[in-house]
């Protein structure tokens, strides 16, 4: 099972890609709110791209710990997987993030998490993003 | 918007604070982008008003599938051009067309001039005109700095902002789009400046549920390979634009020195190449695509001793390096990245602003204009001396430069300089002296830009030179143009983008036309933009073509001027051809 990583940030163009393909594969919507990465600038377009993504904890949890429903649950290499029948939309989990990687979907009321399917990495032009073996 | 036939419309008129959105059905049948906004231009511009009456509107409109396919990126700007006093037109990447859709608008048109500096903020189904008053003066990329902290939308916003020139009312003033794009060429920024506004702030948070996921995801999956897999677009991607250079210059067809020459020996210094390899840093894109075709370039200055040294990077391009390099005799990478930088922060046109110093220059030469008019003793390859005039002609210093601010057709007029005043229609020319088909190109084009029907490219690709072959190229190429100006693509993607691939774009995103119905809509557009131009006093057969065009061999040798006018008089019989079609 793999994790995937932002590795190389310093090479990100800013295309966005990876934000329209997430959010059309794991949300059918146009809209880059929809993504589980986002990537943003530090210090405006002079500055280096950052990329706002699930770290993909893997024995301390913040975001499954404070999930009161259980909808939250580990995956074996790292991160979460939500149960949305499971979730009420207590936005717990989005404070709990440190990385402030959990995004609230304000139409659906439940988190958008990042669940660790690639799909950016395969759109990413210039090598930015991997899949990576879990990290020990 | 995205799967429905409504056009929305924010209509903002600044004399009175006013606010109103329209659901415009009739509109659709413009498809969107340069379609709708021409529309748009023709219901509202002000024929008899002089280009900067506070009345003339701004207009700005992304296409139907703007954002949501690759390379489909582009935002369109119209007005009524203050250079050139006929139908204004430019084009900007960035993030803008994103925002745009995020915020839930087709087109926006702005209108009126604000009772002092401000600017509009565009949030959703917010709209704010807020007091600019501090930020008056500023350099363009300063602005930018202020307004990333003062206001929402990180990461999916678009900034627009103009820099002194533009306040000024320099009639080729720019306007720069997130940093490293603009609405360049044909005086937009001066319209602004007249609105007093200096910045317009552009977000939203509209999502759209996909309605065919199938279909639309195996359609943007083709287009992501064929742009990411295939030697499509690496042109682009690797050296850059920059790449054409020396081939351009090679071919006898780089305008140099003000097209006293046209090759620039030293090209080689000023290569895609040698800026790869000098000054490269980082690529960036627009949002949405993949290519990342912006070439950042970064130098370094020392600004005083004890190892004071400050680093500049700044995007650089084919154009720019024609219009701040070769054309001013420039052979050094560095120096030209410090002229576009100046450019830049003043908030030019890059291109009109080389081709009005290289005028200077050459006048100066010829004592038609004095040193106490250009301040400081403008010569070829001296890039310290342009940098000084860079500012003075954006902040018009003296009447030399407020007359040079007017353009260079009409400085040219002014000074009794006209024969070397390298413009067309008053628009300063791109980089090429190919040969009949650029210079007719340019004379017909909508906007007499190289953008309007590549012209360059029908030089080049013609072997065996032929007039009526070479115009109907120029006439096909305008017309599907217009349809790829309707979606707003990235031009860099006119060959990717082939009517079946638009076709399928459009079909997936619940616009099921047909190929015929695409010409029609193009063929639409084309003549609205004919009409309009007439309604404002043109005809290309009245352009007066400066003699440097003839004097100086192209890459074609020698240029006859009675075939050009044949020319241009074929492709207006061609144009009245298409209007007899009443579409």
């Amino acid at each position: 099972m793999k994790v995937f990583k932002a590795v190389e940030m310093n090479r990100c163009i800013g295309c966005l890609s990876c934000m329209i393909t997430c959010s059309a594969v794991n949300q059918q919507d146009h809209s880059i709110l929809k993504s589980a990465i986002r990537i943003k600038t530090s210090g405006g377009l002079t500055g280096k791209f950052v990329a706002i993504v699930c770290q993909a904890c893997k024995d301390d949890v913040p975001c499954a710990e404070i999930c009161p429903t259980g909808a939250l649950k580990k995956r074996p290499a790292g991160g979460v997987l939500l149960d949305k029948d499971n979730c009420i939309g207590c936005e717990l989990c989005v404070g709990a993030c440190t990385v402030e990687a959990i995004y609230f979907d304000q139409e659906a009321k439940k988190p958008i998490v990042c669940k660790h399917c690639g799909v950016c990495v395969r759109f990413c032009p210039h090598g930015c993003l991997e899949l990576v073996e879990e990290v020990q | 918007m995205l799967y429905e036939k409504t056009i929305k419309v924010l209509y903002i008129d600044l004399a009175v604070g006013k606010v109103e959105v329209k659901q415009r059905t009739d509109l659709s049948e413009y498809l969107g982008g340069v379609g709708i906004a021409t529309k748009l231009l023709e219901e509202t511009v002000k024929p008899e008003l002089p280009p900067l009456a506070p009345e003339q509107p701004i207009i700005l409109a992304i296409g139907a599938i703007s954002g949501i396919y690759p390379l489909v990126t582009k935002t369109v700007a119209m007005f009524l051009s203050p250079l050139t006093g006929e139908m204004g037109e430019s084009y900007a990447g960035g993030r803008l067309a994103l925002a745009l859709s995020m915020a839930g608008y087709d087109a926006v048109v702005i209108s009126g001039k604000a009772s002092r500096p401000s600017y509009i903020a565009i949030e959703g189904d917010t709209v704010q005109i807020k007091d600019a008053r501090p930020i008056w003066g500023m350099d363009s990329d300063v602005v930018g700095q202020f307004l990333r902290d003062s206001e929402e939308g990180r990461g999916r916003r678009s900034i627009l902002r103009i820099g002194p020139a533009g306040e000024k009312m320099v009639k080729f003033a720019s306007v720069c789009v997130d940093t490293y794009r603009h609405f360049g060429r044909l005086g937009l920024g001066a319209t602004m400046g007249s609105k007093l506004v200096k910045a317009i702030i552009i977000s939203g948070d509209n999502t759209t549920k996909i309605q065919n996921f199938k279909d639309y995801f195996r359609s943007y999956q083709e287009i992501f390979k064929s742009v990411t897999e295939t030697d499509l677009m690496s042109k682009y991607h690797d050296l850059g634009t920059a790449i054409n250079v020396e081939s351009v210059s090679a071919l006898g067809a780089l305008p140099t020195r003000n097209l006293t020459e046209n090759h620039f020996d030293e090209a080689e210094e000023i290569s895609g190449e040698a800026f790869a390899e000098k000054s490269l840093v980082r690529k960036m894109a627009c949002t949405g695509c993949p290519v990342g075709c912006i070439h950042i370039g970064q130098f370094r200055r020392k600004f005083d001793e004890g190892y004071d040294y400050e680093s500049v990077s700044v995007a650089y391009d084919y154009e720019l390096i024609y219009s701040l390099g070769s054309l001013l005799g420039i052979p050094k990478t560095d120096e030209v990245l410090h002229l576009i930088e100046v450019v830049e922060k003043t908030g030019m046109d890059a291109i009109s602003a080389g081709v009005a110093l290289a005028w200077a220059t050459e006048s100066l030469m010829h004592g038609i204009v004095s040193e106490e008019d250009t301040i400081v003793p403008l010569t070829f390859g001296n890039s310290e001396n342009y940098s000084k005039a860079i500012r003075y002609l954006a902040s018009r210093k003296n009447s030399f430069y407020e007359a040079l601010g007017e353009g260079t057709r009409s400085a040219g007029a002014k000074f009794g300089g006209k024969d070397h005043a390298l413009q067309v229609a008053g628009n300063e020319i791109p980089g090429y002296h190919t040969g009949y088909a650029n210079l007719v190109g340019l004379t017909v084009g909508a906007r007499h830009s190289h953008l309007c029907n590549a012209g360059y490219s029908v030089d080049q690709s013609l072997k065996d030179f032929d007039e009526q072959k070479a115009v109907n190229k120029l006439f096909d190429e305008e017309l599907e143009r217009c349809l790829l100006n309707s979606l707003v693509i990235c031009l860099f993607a006119r060959k990717l983008y082939n009517r079946e691939t638009v076709l399928k774009a459009l079909r997936a995103a619940g616009y099921p036309l047909t190929d015929a119905e695409l010409t029609l809509i193009a063929k639409r557009i084309y003549s609205t933009k004919l009409r309009l131009k007439e309604k404002l006093g043109f005809d290309p057969r009245q352009v007066e073509l400066p003699k440097r065009f003839f004097k100086t061999p192209s890459m074609q040798g020698i240029l006859d001027s009675t075939m050009v006018e044949r020319m241009i008089s074929q492709y207006v019989e061609k144009c009245e051809a298409l209007l007899a079609e009443k579409i």
